[in-house]
């Protein structure tokens, strides 16, 4: 039978699972909406910006290993998704983006509501397409799921104009797909494997650094498992915050420009380091040069080869999928006798517990204003550890970062690459529609949650009962931190005036709004905010202007060279 | 150092601008870029010549491979290969330079393709260094016109490019 391209897509859609497409119509898009419309397999989520759309959808995914699917329509819907296609790509998600495009004998007229969509997006993108005839549509949309779900994944676009949809072809959705210009490693090499088990049993300073390919590929497990039989210290990135468990003793926080001082210096110091699924971020290494001068050997796990050697050379590289490599490592050690050697590595620990002794997370606890550290341990306390926390970007993220223990991957969703401020609510949206009975918090800043503001209307719409603990400090508090340390505290446009009344913004969306003031109030208004089960809860926390995010590594110092919180 | 990248591509519209969109946004060189369709009309095979340290090309050939349409990544100066590029030159042809500089011509192995009163058009091949080698050879100010299609390479011996 002969179907639209309309049709072919939303059936294309259906044959690979999914539940939820977060979009805004258009001109362009109108022919798939009107097959949308039609069905109820596919649920759409009409977002408020297509920014929105995109983080939705890219929550969706992160909390929930499936693809996110977003739809938007030609020209300015493309440019405002933009954002949100260049978040999901700089920290490797898997999305399908649906984009309209004007009719194929338009396109390059400087039609209305043209934009060279391809073009524009290539950057930021694993890979796009244009469907130029309605016969390719089907295994274009297969590529894409393909593509995007395999070796280091990514999100990928798929731009059908508007007599492409419409037009007639028959339909067959193929079951495989295989591209002969496509062929990811996905297989670590045995040897190497051997390789660096070897290195590792031989260490006396071992460290292992892990990242968000650890989180992508479902590894924590196998990641805890090898961690603990070798009893080695880890770390984790921003990213790969929960693919080890943060109260595990063996857990020493999270490294780089605010990770933990211990951390840090396990880092530089260790003559062994295993480093998987991470990618030597400048945020995490600090200077090259400095991380560089001390002499360590470095084994390296990661999808993608260029991440290998990129920024810092390593000694034994092992291409593939994390969670292979891994379960093989484990398989390794313990089919073999040898163990590391106990005395070098008692003392390492020795070493490494000396280094925690400096309490760097420190705060005043006695303060009399908000701390927003203190706002995140009690939400830590109150939901067990066991809520989806989204965050926007600035001082609140590390906050959210260093004083929530994750014990659990997929938990803690934040954009760490792009540093997209904005992500924070419409992430949660996509978390909740996953997670439909997890609690699930969005911490978030004043000047952050201004970007997206306008999802709280989406939120009452699809009834999300999400959590909104704004960290309300009146000022864009990173940018602040930096003026105040290295420009002579002239604080440049960073200071917030004229802010909204948060709790009526809130109330005008239908949602209830809660600001808080005293440090003794931080513990009961979070408990009465998740007593509300069926409500969207909007906390503005007047929290302590001050505040700075400590450790910190000065761009360009060294990791070791950190500014730590003064005596207090 | 000089390096030569020989790439298999699949022939598709956008292909060739994913990868030099990959130089220009990664800040790498390209001295020459060259491209045309294979014995196999549905792929491309490119030459570009750029430089860089070891590292620089190293990351230059990963991240082609990680292009989606990009099929296979040679760095042919890895091994013996064959360099050519062609290149078109008008130059002044009169009086006495005329017999001159159909003697130079000569010298390099060129042929003359056409021909005026006042002017030769000199058709050469060889590598990049020989082709500058006859433009550093000849006065500057006969020099019309040049044209060059940047270096084509290929393996020597049994060193095969293919799927
Ligand atoms: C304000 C701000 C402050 C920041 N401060 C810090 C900080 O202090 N510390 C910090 O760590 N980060 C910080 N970041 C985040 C930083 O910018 C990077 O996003 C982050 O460090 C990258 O994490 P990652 O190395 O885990 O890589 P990711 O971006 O998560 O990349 C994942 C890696 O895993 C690989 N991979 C993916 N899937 C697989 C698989 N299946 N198998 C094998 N490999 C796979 C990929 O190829 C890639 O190399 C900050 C960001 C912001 C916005
Ligand atoms: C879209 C975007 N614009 C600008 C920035 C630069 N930036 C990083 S943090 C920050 C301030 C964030 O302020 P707020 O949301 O109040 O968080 P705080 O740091 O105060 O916790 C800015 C402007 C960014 N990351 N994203
Ligand atoms: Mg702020």
């Amino acid at each position: 039978m002969q179907l639209t391209g309309a049709e072919i897509l939303i059936r294309c859609l259906q044959e690979e699972g999914v539940d939820y497409v977060f979009g805004y119509p258009g001109g362009a898009v109108l022919n798939i909406y009107d097959e949308l419309f039609k069905q109820n397999k596919v649920k759409h989520v009409l977002v408020r910006h297509e920014q929105g759309a995109l983080h939705a959808a890219d929550g969706y995914s992160r909390s929930s290993q499936k693809v996110g699917v977003a739809l938007v329509t030609s020209g300015p819907g493309v440019t405002n998704a933009v954002t949100g296609i260049a978040t999901a790509y700089m920290d490797s998600i898997p999305m399908v983006v649906i984009t309209g495009q004007v009719p194929t004998n338009a396109i390059g007229q400087d039609a209305f509501q043209e934009c060279d969509t391809v073009g524009i997006t290539r950057p930021c993108v694993k890979h796009n397409f244009l469907v130029k005839d309605v016969r390719d549509l089907a295994v274009t949309v297969k590529k894409a799921f393909y593509l995007a779900t395999t070796g280091r994944p990514g999100p990928v676009l798929v731009d059908i104009p508007k007599d492409v949809s419409q037009a007639l072809a028959e339909y067959s959705y193929p079951k495989t797909v295989t591209l002969r210009s496509y062929n990811p490693v996905t297989k670590g090499h045995a040897g190497q494997i051997k390789k660096a088990v070897q290195l590792l049993l031989e260490a006396k300073r071992p460290m292992v650094y892990t990242g968000g390919g650890v989180v992508l590929n479902d590894a924590a497990e196998s990641l805890t498992r090898l961690v603990r039989l070798l009893g080695f210290p880890c770390t984790n990135t921003l990213m790969g915050l929960g693919g080890f468990p943060a109260t595990d003793p063996q857990f020493t926080g999270m490294l780089g420009m605010h990770g933990t001082y211990e951390s840090n210096m396990a880092m530089q110091n260790c003559d062994v380091l295993l480093a998987v699924g991470a990618r030597f971020d400048d945020r995490v290494i600090g200077n090259p040069a400095h991380f560089y001068r001390a002499d360590r050997k470095i084994i390296h796990i990661d999808i993608d080869p260029s991440s290998i050697s990129k920024r810092v050379k390593v000694d034994v590289p092992i291409v593939g999928y994390v969670r292979d490599v891994l379960d093989e490592m484990v398989k390794i050690v313990e089919s073999s006798p040898a163990r590391p050697d106990a005395a070098p590595l008692k003392s390492w620990w020795a070493q490494i517990k000396e280094w925690q002794r400096k309490d760097c997370l420190r705060y005043d606890r006695d303060s009399k204003l908000i701390k927003p550290q203190l706002v995140v341990e009690k939400l830590y306390e109150i939901t067990g550890g066991d809520a989806f926390i989204t965050s926007d970007v600035g001082q609140h993220q590390m906050w959210a970062a260093q004083y929530y223990k994750f014990d659990k991957p997929r938990r803690w969703i934040n954009s760490g690459g792009l540093g997209t401020m904005g992500f924070g609510l419409p992430a949660a949206m996509g978390v909740q529609l996953a997670n439909p009975h997890a609690p699930v918090v969005c911490v978030t800043g004043e000047a952050s949650i201004q970007m997206c503001i306008q999802e709280l209307s989406t939120c009452k719409q699809y009834h999300l009962p999400i959590k909104v603990v704004n960290l309300n400090n009146r000022y864009m508090g990173m940018v602040r931190q930096w003026q105040e340390f290295f420009y002579g505290n002239r604080y440049a446009e960073s200071y917030m005036d004229a802010l909204p009344d948060f709790v009526k913004l809130a109330e005008a969306y239908g949602h209830v709004g809660m600001k808080i003031e005293k440090p003794g109030d931080v513990e009961g208004a979070l408990r009465e905010a998740f007593a509300q089960k069926e409500r969207l809860v909007f906390l503005d926390f007047i929290t302590d202007q001050t505040e700075n995010v400590f450790p910190m590594v000065p761009g360009g110092k060294g990791l070791t060279e950190m500014i730590l919180a003064e005596e207090l | 150092m000089r390096h030569i990248l020989s790439i298999l591509v699949e022939n598709e519209a956008g292909a060739l601008s994913r990868i030099s969109g990959l130089f220009s946004a990664r800040g790498y060189n390209i001295e020459s870029l060259t491209v045309a369709p294979t014995e196999d009309p549905t792929m491309s095979r490119m030459t570009i010549v750029t430089s860089g340290s070891d590292d620089v090309v190293e990351q230059i050939t990963k991240q082609l491979n990680k292009l989606v349409e990009v099929v296979k990544v040679v760095d042919l100066t890895e091994g013996n290969h064959i360099e050519r590029e062609l290149m078109l030159v008008k130059v002044r042809a009169a009086g006495k330079d005329r017999d001159e500089m159909k003697r130079l011509a000569d010298i390099f192995r060129g042929r003359i393709l056409d021909v005026t009163d006042k002017s030769y058009t000199i058709e050469l091949t060889g590598t990049g260094s020989k082709l500058d080698a006859f433009l550093q050879a000849i006065e500057p100010g006969v020099i019309l016109e040049t044209v060059r299609t940047g270096a084509s390479g290929i393996g020597r011996g049994e060193r095969i490019l293919r799927i």
